[in-house]
C-alpha cells in the first residue's frame, strides 16, 4: 500500500513538474517575443508564419537612437563604403541617418529614457528618505489615532491616478508646472511615500527595541541611536523599498500621459505614441521596450526575497 | 500638542538632545504635511469645482450649479454602463488570476528543481510596465500576424477590434500580468500549512479532495482573500491596459471615461464630480481591505 502511494505521488510530481515547465514557457513567451523582435530584421517582425529562428542584428537599436528619413533613389557607392557599419545597415533598409554637420541627430528616445531616470531616481530618493523617518516614528512612538493616520497615508495611494490627476493638472497649470520634471517628481514622491511608510514600518518593527535601549544606556541620544543603530540594521529594508519605489515610478503611465507631452515626457507614454497607423516598425518599438524592461528584470531578480512583502505593502512578511 | 498620548520609552534620553516627542514630530509631520498638500488639498480644490460647470479649456465664467453634475452623472445610463464594464472586467480578470495563480501555487508547492528561479521568472510580468507590455500584446493579438492566432490556429480571429471579445482579450493580458501575484501570496499561504496536518490526514486515509477542502483551503483562505481584495482594487482602477490596447466602448472602464471627460472633452467640473463618485467607491473597498488586513494580522 505504502509503495503504491509513494509511486503514485511520484507520478503526480512528474506531471506537476511537466505542467510547470509548460506554463513557465507560455508565461515567458510574450517577454521572449519582445526581446527577439528587438533583434529581428524589419521584414521578419510581422512575418507569417512567425519567425522564431533568425540571424540577430542590432539595426533596430541604431534606428531607435537616430533620426532617419526615407532614401530617394540609390545611395552613392562611395558614400556607402565610407559610412560606418551601422549607417550602412540603415542604408540597406532604404533610409538614411539625418546629420547636422558631422554629428548624427538623435531621436527623442534617449531624452525620454533620461527623463524616466531623472524622475524615477529623484522621487525614489525623496520617498524613501521621508518614508524611513516616518516609519520609524510610527514604529517606535505611540500616537493617538495612529491607525487612522496610517489608513489616511495608505488611502492616498489607493486612488485611481486619473482622480488625483484632475486637480493636480489644474494646479500645475496655475504654477506652470505641467510638462516639468518637478511636477512628475512630486506626484511620484507622494504616491511612493505612502508605500514606503507602510513597507518600512514592517522592517522597523522587526528591529529589536533592545538594540536602541542598550545604546541609550551607553549614552547615545535617541537621534544618534537612530542613525548609528537603527539605520544600519534597516539597510536591506531600505534597499528593497527603494527598488520597489523606483519600479513604480519607472513604469507609471497615467500621470505621465496627462502631465507631460514633450520636455519631461517619460518612456511609458512615449513608446506607445510611436505606434502610428499603417507602417509601424515594430522592431524599433521592441528595441525601445527591451531597453526599458532590462532594469526592471534585473531588479526583480535582485528583489526576489522581498517580492511578497513589497507587493502587499508589507502586510505579509516572510 | 494636547491630546497626544504619552510617549513610551526613555525619558533619560530625552534629557539629552532632542526629546522623543520632538523626534516623533520631526519624523512624521513632514510626511503628513506633504501628503496633505499634494494629495488632500488638490482633492478639496476639485470638490469645489465638482459643483460648477467649469471647463479648463475655455475662459468662460464659472457658474455654481449645485448638485447638478452629480445628479446628471448618476442618472446617465452611459456612466452606469462604464461601471458595468468595470465590474465585468474586475470579475473576469480577478477570477482568472485566482484560478491561474492559485493553480500555479498548488503545482509549485512541492520539491522541484530550480524552484526559486522558476518562481522569479513567473513573477517577471507583474513587475513590468502595463502600458509598454500591453502595447506589445497588441502585436501578439494581431489578426494577420499575431503569434496567438498562429499558435492557437485561429486564422485571422479578431481579438481587440471585436466588441464582444476585446474585454476578454484585455483581461487575458491582465491575468498574464497579475496571476503571478496571486501565486506568490498563495505560495506563502500554502507553505505555512503545518505538515503534520497532512500527515494526520494521510494516516486517516483522507482523500485528496477531502484534504484539499478541509485542510488546505481553510488555511490558505485568509491570504487568498487578501490577494483578491487587493487585485479587485487594482482592477477597478484599471486604466493603462484597456486604454492602450483597445478603443472599444465595451472596454471603456470608469477610469477611461473619467480621463476622456477631463482631458479630451474638458468637462472639468463634471469630471471632478465623477472623480468623487469613483473616490468614494475606492475608499469603501480600501477600508474593507485594511479592516481585513488588521484582522488577519491579529491572528
Amino acid at each position: 500500500m505504502a509503495v503504491v502511494t509513494s509511486s503514485g505521488r511520484r507520478v503526480t510530481n512528474r506531471i506537476a513538474i511537466a505542467a510547470i515547465l509548460v506554463i513557465t514557457i507560455i508565461f515567458l513567451a510574450p517577454i521572449y517575443w519582445i526581446a527577439s523582435t528587438a533583434f529581428k530584421p524589419r521584414q521578419l517582425a510581422t512575418s507569417v508564419p512567425p519567425t522564431v529562428l533568425f540571424q540577430p542584428e542590432v539595426t533596430p537599436f541604431v534606428k531607435l537612437f537616430t533620426k532617419r528619413v526615407q532614401l530617394r533613389g540609390p545611395v552613392d557607392p562611395e558614400v556607402y563604403d565610407a559610412a560606418p557599419w551601422w549607417e550602412q545597415a540603415i542604408y540597406d533598409g532604404g533610409e538614411r541617418v539625418l546629420r547636422v554637420g558631422d554629428s548624427v541627430q538623435l531621436s527623442a528616445y534617449p531624452n525620454r529614457f533620461m527623463n524616466s531616470l531623472i524622475v524615477a531616481i529623484t522621487s525614489t530618493f525623496l520617498a524613501v528618505a521621508m518614508g524611513t523617518l516616518t516609519a520609524y516614528g510610527f514604529s517606535r512612538f505611540k500616537m493617538k489615532g495612529e491607525d487612522d493616520l496610517l489608513f489616511f497615508i495608505l488611502s492616498t495611494r489607493m486612488l485611481p491616478p486619473v482622480v488625483v490627476a484632475i486637480p493636480m493638472f489644474l494646479m500645475y497649470r496655475v504654477f506652470g508646472m505641467t510638462d516639468t520634471h518637478l511636477g512628475l517628481i512630486i506626484l511620484y514622491t507622494a504616491f511612493n511615500l505612502s508605500f514606503a511608510v507602510w513597507l518600512m514600518k514592517g522592517f522597523m518593527d522587526e528591529i529589536p527595541k533592545e538594540y536602541e535601549e542598550a545604546a541609550l544606556v551607553d549614552g547615545y541620544t535617541r537621534l544618534q541611536s537612530f542613525f548609528k543603530i537603527v539605520l544600519p540594521e534597516a539597510t536591506t529594508g531600505i534597499a528593497a523599498t527603494a527598488v520597489f519605489s523606483f519600479i513604480f515610478a519607472w513604469n507609471e503611465y497615467a500621470f505621465a500621459l496627462i502631465m507631460t507631452n514633450r520636455r519631461a515626457q517619460t518612456a511609458p507614454p512615449f513608446i506607445p505614441a510611436q505606434v502610428g497607423s499603417g507602417l509601424t516598425d515594430w522592431t524599433v518599438i521592441a528595441a525601445g521596450t527591451f531597453l526599458f524592461l532590462v532594469p526592471v528584470a534585473i531588479f526583480t531578480f535582485a528583489l526576489r526575497g522581498h517580492l511578497l512583502r513589497g507587493v502587499t505593502f508589507g502586510a505579509i512578511r516572510k | 500638542m494636547a491630546g497626544l498620548a504619552r510617549l513610551e520609552g526613555d525619558t533619560r534620553a530625552a534629557a539629552r538632545g532632542w526629546s522623543d516627542l520632538t523626534i516623533r514630530n520631526v519624523f512624521i509631520l513632514p510626511t503628513i504635511a506633504f501628503l496633505i498638500i499634494f494629495n488632500i488639498f488638490p482633492l478639496i480644490y476639485s470638490l469645489g469645482y465638482s459643483f460648477t460647470d467649469f471647463r479648463a479649456s475655455v475662459n468662460d465664467p464659472v457658474n455654481f450649479v449645485g448638485l447638478q453634475n452629480y445628479r446628471e452623472l448618476l442618472n446617465d445610463p452611459n456612466i452606469w454602463r462604464n461601471f458595468t464594464v468595470t465590474a465585468q472586467y474586475v470579475i473576469v480578470s480577478v477570477g482568472g488570476q485566482v484560478i491561474v495563480g492559485f493553480g500555479l501555487a498548488l503545482l509549485l508547492n512541492r520539491k522541484i528543481p530550480f524552484k526559486g528561479l522558476i518562481t522569479t521568472l513567473l513573477l517577471l510580468p507583474m513587475m513590468m510596465s502595463m502600458a509598454v507590455v500591453g502595447l506589445f500584446w497588441k502585436l501578439l493579438y494581431d489578426p494577420s500576424w499575431g503569434i496567438i492566432n498562429y499558435g492557437l490556429g485561429l486564422g485571422s480571429f479578431d481579438w481587440l477590434s471585436n466588441p464582444d471579445m476585446a474585454l476578454y482579450a484585455v483581461a487575458i493580458t491582465d491575468i498574464w500580468m497579475w496571476a503571478p501575484f496571486v501565486m506568490l501570496l498563495s505560495l506563502a499561504g500554502l507553505s505555512a500549512v503545518p505538515s503534520h496536518l497532512y500527515e494526520a490526514a494521510a494516516i486517516d486515509r483522507a482523500g485528496t479532495w477531502y484534504t484539499f477542502t478541509r485542510i488546505t483551503l481553510p488555511l490558505v483562505a485568509p491570504i487568498l482573500i487578501i490577494a483578491i481584495i487587493f487585485r479587485t482594487m487594482e482592477a477597478f482602477k484599471s486604466f493603462d491596459l484597456p486604454f492602450i490596447m483597445s478603443g472599444q466602448p465595451t472596454t471603456e472602464m470608469i477610469s477611461i471615461r473619467l480621463y476622456k471627460m477631463a482631458f479630451q472633452e474638458w468637462q472639468t467640473g463634471r469630471s471632478s464630480a465623477l472623480a468623487y463618485i469613483v473616490l468614494i467607491v475606492v475608499l469603501a473597498i480600501t477600508n474593507i481591505y485594511v479592516k481585513y488586513l488588521n484582522k488577519v494580522k491579529e491572528r
